[in-house]
C-alpha cells in the first residue's frame, strides 16, 4: 500500500544478479507493503534466484523478450492480480524507491507518472548525438503529450488503473518501443501524461556505453523509432 | 532446343520437389499450394518463352523474357514480404505464450510456497 493503493513495482532484470538483491532490498526497505515483482527476460545467470531470496516475487521468462516484452508481462501480472498502481524502476539501482510515493500522489490527477532525470534534481548530463536524440524527443513528445517532457527515455514510470489495463494487452516489444513509442500510444488515446524531476544514482553495477558511433547510431533509431510511432494507429 | 531442354527440366525438378514436399506434410498447404500455382505459370514460359511477346509488347516491353524476369522478382519480393509478415505474427504469438508460461510459473510458486508455509505451521 502506498497512499492507500494497492501498489505492485516491476522490475524488469536481465543478468543483473549483482545489484537486484539491492535493489529488491531497498525498495521493501523504504516502501514495506509493496509488492516487487522481478520480471527475468531470460537471465542465463542466477537473477531470478537472488530475487526471491531478497523477498521479490518472480517471473521468469524462458528466453529473452526485451524490455517492452519484459514490461507487458508486468502490467498483465498487476491486471491479473488487481493492483491499483504499477510502478516500473530499472534494475541496476539508478532509481531512488524514496520518489515513489511522490509518483503515485499525482497519479490521482494523472494516469501516467514519468519520474525525470534533468528536470532540476540531481545532476545527471550527456553531450552529443545522445543529447540531440533527447532534445529531439521531448520537443516531439512533449508536444503530443500537452506536457512539459524532459526524459522520455526514463524507466521510472507510475501507471494507474487505465494505463496498466492498457498495457497489459498492448506493449511494443522493440527497441525503444518500451519508452517512446508507449508515449506516443498514451497521449493519442487522451491518457494524461506527467513527469516529476527524479535525482538519478550511478548504477550499482554494470556501465552505460560512451561511444561515439554508438550514440550516433542510437539518434538515428530514435528518429526513425518516433517517426513510426507517430505515423502508426 | 538445348535451353528449352535446361529451364523445362528445372521447372520440372521444381513442381516434383513440391508435390513430394506436400506429400511428406513439410510444406502446410497454403504455400504449397502457392508455389505449385506458381509452376503451372512458370513451366508453359519454361518450354516456350516466347509466349508472353504479345503482352509485353503491349506493355512497352522489348521481350517477353524480361517481362517474365521483371514480374518475377516483383513476385519474390511480395513473397519476402509475406514471409516478414508471418514471422512478425509468430513472433507475437511466442511472446504472449513465453508470459502465459511465466505467469503460469508465478502462479505455481506462489502456491507451492503458501503451502510450504501451511505445512510448517501444522507442524
Amino acid at each position: 500500500m502506498v497512499n492507500g493503493k494497492r501498489t505492485l513495482i516491476i522490475i524488469p532484470a536481465l543478468n543483473e544478479s549483482g545489484s537486484i538483491a539491492d535493489v529488491v532490498g531497498e525498495v521493501r526497505g523504504e516502501l514495506p507493503g509493496v509488492d516487487v515483482l522481478v520480471v527475468d527476460d531470460g537471465s542465463t545467470d542466477r537473477t531470478a534466484a537472488v530475487a526471491a531470496a531478497a523477498g521479490a516475487r518472480v517471473a521468469k521468462l524462458p528466453y529473452n523478450l526485451g524490455v517492452g516484452g519484459a514490461m507487458r508481462l508486468g502490467y498483465r501480472y498487476a491486471r491479473d492480480h488487481d493492483y491499483d498502481v504499477a510502478i516500473q524502476i530499472d534494475a541496476d539501482g539508478q532509481h531512488d524507491p524514496r520518489y515513489v510515493p511522490k509518483l503515485v500522489d499525482l497519479l490521482d490527477d494523472n494516469d501516467l507518472v514519468i519520474g525525470a532525470r534533468f528536470a532540476g534534481e540531481g545532476d545527471y548530463t550527456v553531450r552529443g548525438p545522445r543529447r540531440w536524440a533527447m532534445v529531439m524527443l521531448s520537443a516531439v513528445l512533449s508536444r503530443v503529450a500537452h506536457t512539459k517532457l524532459t526524459d522520455t527515455t526514463s524507466g521510472f514510470r507510475a501507471a494507474n488503473r487505465r494505463v496498466i489495463e492498457m498495457f497489459a494487452t498492448w506493449y511494443p516489444a522493440e527497441y525503444l518501443g518500451d519508452t517512446v513509442e508507449t508515449l506516443v500510444h498514451t497521449a493519442r488515446r487522451g491518457y494524461r501524461i506527467r513527469q516529476v524531476p527524479v535525482a538519478m544514482r550511478k548504477r550499482m553495477a554494470g556501465t552505460p556505453s560512451h561511444s561515439p558511433a554508438r550514440a550516433m547510431i542510437y539518434l538515428g533509431r530514435a528518429f526513425a523509432v518516433l517517426t513510426l510511432a507517430l505515423i502508426r494507429r | 532446343m538445348k535451353l528449352t531442354l535446361v529451364t523445362g527440366l528445372t521447372g520440372l525438378l521444381l513442381l516434383g520437389t513440391i508435390v513430394e514436399l506436400l506429400r511428406r506434410r513439410q510444406l502446410r498447404e497454403k504455400y504449397g499450394m502457392l508455389w505449385l500455382a506458381v509452376l503451372v505459370v512458370v513451366i508453359p514460359l519454361s518450354l516456350f518463352p516466347r509466349l508472353l511477346d504479345n503482352v509485353a509488347e503491349l506493355l512497352g516491353v522489348a521481350s517477353g523474357v524480361s517481362l517474365v524476369l521483371f514480374l518475377g522478382i516483383v513476385f519474390l519480393l511480395l513473397v519476402c514480404v509475406h514471409l516478414s509478415w508471418e514471422v512478425s505474427a509468430l513472433e507475437e504469438e511466442t511472446r504472449t505464450l513465453a508470459e502465459d508460461f511465466a505467469l503460469l510459473r508465478a502462479q505455481i510458486d506462489a502456491d507451492r510456497a503458501a503451502r510450504d508455509e501451511l505445512v510448517s505451521n501444522d507442524g
